[in-house]
């Protein structure tokens, strides 16, 4: 699925490398090795300052936790699966579990799963367009 | 003479929904019958700390004082999520520790829309709720629960089981919003929210508030008011400590865990010296993880507990007899001090149908989100 520079990320931790693939962007602390989600200038682990690098997520990680949804807000189509992904090397990442029963037996703890880019599917009030991303069980044969 | 604080005057007014009142209003109606609760009034005080959310920053301490009395006194506005109305008691606790004053009184209130909790909008422009996983209320709470699934096993009926105790204990309180029995067959087949929880799993949105008067030990004796006083053995305040899936998915248990021991520790006391708990049952899946937060029972025990039965009413560590916010109701700024309010009633052995039998010593939890935990334990004087 091919995502255009056009669309623009929904949240700040989601970004557009030099080759135009979106991708997770976090920060890594060089002090205590920790890593986030999103920008930062200080660790909020061990407080050190000046120690922050920039480093981009894995698109892979696992299922460590997740709810299925069954009431919202109006326009907001369920049930539908908000998981909490572990995603390798470092980072934990809230986001929609797609292409998968939304049903408590099916799903499964520590289950591999990919992150995905595509259209948000919804527009600002100017009609503009955004950039979202998803997880969708990895499949590893 | 020590410099212990005691809770003198405490009520709360029955929790309900209430459209056309005001904030300040159903605030002044506790600060009335906290103060009667003691034979005082609003210019035997030094000092009040009102805790509000959704009207933080619109004064409204000082709007209940324009209902009761402009006295002139010192006011606080505090807000701390869930932890609201137990930060403004804390607050007058540590100001009547430090020697400052004698005696404060303490008002929680809040009025509540209906509807889902949380949720806001995310990053540049488009609301993330749905979008990028939920961000409401019984989604995160859901996900407490599912947590403590992952770990320990525990089961959707074990949850629902926390709904059937307190809906059940709620028809023993007068001031609950709901009095109504919930069958864990009823609970279950209930319309599901965000699994594991029902809507009958979810603590409701109500209108409500309750106050306390505090004093020294010195003003306590002066005024003849230690016969129905209670001791404030501990009070702590903790906000959340890095823990690394934070950010993605709250975490209420490191929280409540700091808050706890440092009450423990202040106290002198353990969990077995408990006689009854009022902890922040915001949905039925916090309660279990609370258990073990409070050392209630070993980490992974608790859905051994519930089963049990001991924490019910006449069981061995009474919790949430109130109906707790399942079933009394969750006005998010009163809740901190009508837990004060509970564990004083049974302490004073006024708790009537639902006393918990020779009480001494009761502990109270409160824990809001982003985040704030407060636990009190209370002592009978």
């Amino acid at each position: 699925m091919t995502t255009t520079a056009e669309l623009k990320p929904a949240v700040s931790y989601l970004k557009y490398a030099t080759d135009g693939k979106p991708y997770l962007a976090g920060s890594k602390c060089r002090k205590c090795g920790e890593t986030f989600l999103g920008d930062r200038d200080v660790c909020a682990k061990c407080g050190a300052r000046n120690a922050m690098e920039h480093k981009p997520l894995s698109d892979t990680g696992k299922l460590y936790n997740y709810t299925v949804v069954y009431r919202s807000f109006p326009g907001v189509q369920t049930p539908y699966v908000s998981a909490i992904v572990d995603l390798d090397g470092g980072g934990t990442v809230k986001g929609n579990l797609i292409e998968v029963e939304p049903d408590p037996k099916t799903l499964k703890f520590d289950m591999p799963v990919k992150v995905i880019f595509r259209d948000a599917g919804r527009k600002d009030k100017e009609g503009n367009s955004y950039l979202a991303y998803f997880f969708v069980p990895a499949n590893k044969n | 003479m020590s410099n212990d604080v005691y809770v003198v005057g405490t009520d709360m007014i029955k929790f309900g929904r209430f459209p056309d009142r005001s904030v300040p209003d159903l605030g002044a109606e506790s600060a009335l019958l906290a103060l009667d609760d003691c034979g005082l009034s609003i210019g035997d005080m030094q000092a009040l700390y009102c805790g509000n959310l959704g009207e933080a920053g619109a004064m409204v301490g000082q709007r209940v004082l324009r209902e009761i009395g402009q006295t002139g006194i010192p006011v606080v506005n505090t807000a701390n999520a869930c932890a609201t109305g137990a930060t403004a008691f804390r607050e007058g606790w540590m100001a009547i520790k430090a020697g400052v004053y004698d005696i404060v009184l303490a008002v929680g209130v809040e009025q509540m829309g209906r509807g889902l909790l949380g949720g806001g909008g995310g990053g540049s422009g488009i609301p993330t709720e749905g979008l990028l996983g939920s961000g409401t209320m019984p989604s995160v709470f859901a996900q407490v629960g599912l947590e403590h699934t992952r770990k320990y096993g525990t089961s959707f009926e074990q949850f629902a089981k926390v709904s059937v105790k307190n809906h059940h204990h709620s028809t023993l309180n007068p001031k609950a919003m709901y009095q109504v029995e919930t069958p864990l067959e009823e609970v279950m087949k209930a319309e599901m929210i965000s699994y594991p929880n029902t809507k009958l799993m979810c603590s409701v949105n109500v209108d409500g508030s309750a106050a306390a008067v505090l004093c020294s030990e010195k003003k306590a004796k002066e005024l003849g008011l230690m016969g129905r006083a209670v001791r404030v053995r501990a009070s702590a305040l903790n906000s959340d400590p890095y823990s690394p899936r934070n950010m993605a998915m709250p975490d209420f248990n490191a929280v409540t865990r700091l808050a706890a021991k440092s009450a423990y520790e202040m106290a002198g006391l353990g969990p077995d010296d408990v006689d009854l708990i009022e902890l922040h049952d915001c949905f039925a899946t916090a309660e279990i993880v609370h258990y073990e937060n409070l050392g209630l029972c070993k980490d992974g025990e608790a859905g051994r507990l519930i089963d049990s039965g001991a924490t019910a009413l006449g069981g061995k560590i009474p919790v949430n007899v109130s109906g707790g916010l399942l079933s009394k109701g969750h006005p998010l700024g009163a809740t901190g001090i009508a837990n004060i309010y509970e564990v004083t009633t049974h302490l004073r052995g006024e708790a009537k149908n639902r006393q918990v039998e020779g009480a001494k010593i009761g502990l109270t939890h409160v824990v809001g989100m982003g985040s704030a935990c407060a636990v009190h334990i209370l002592e009978k004087a």
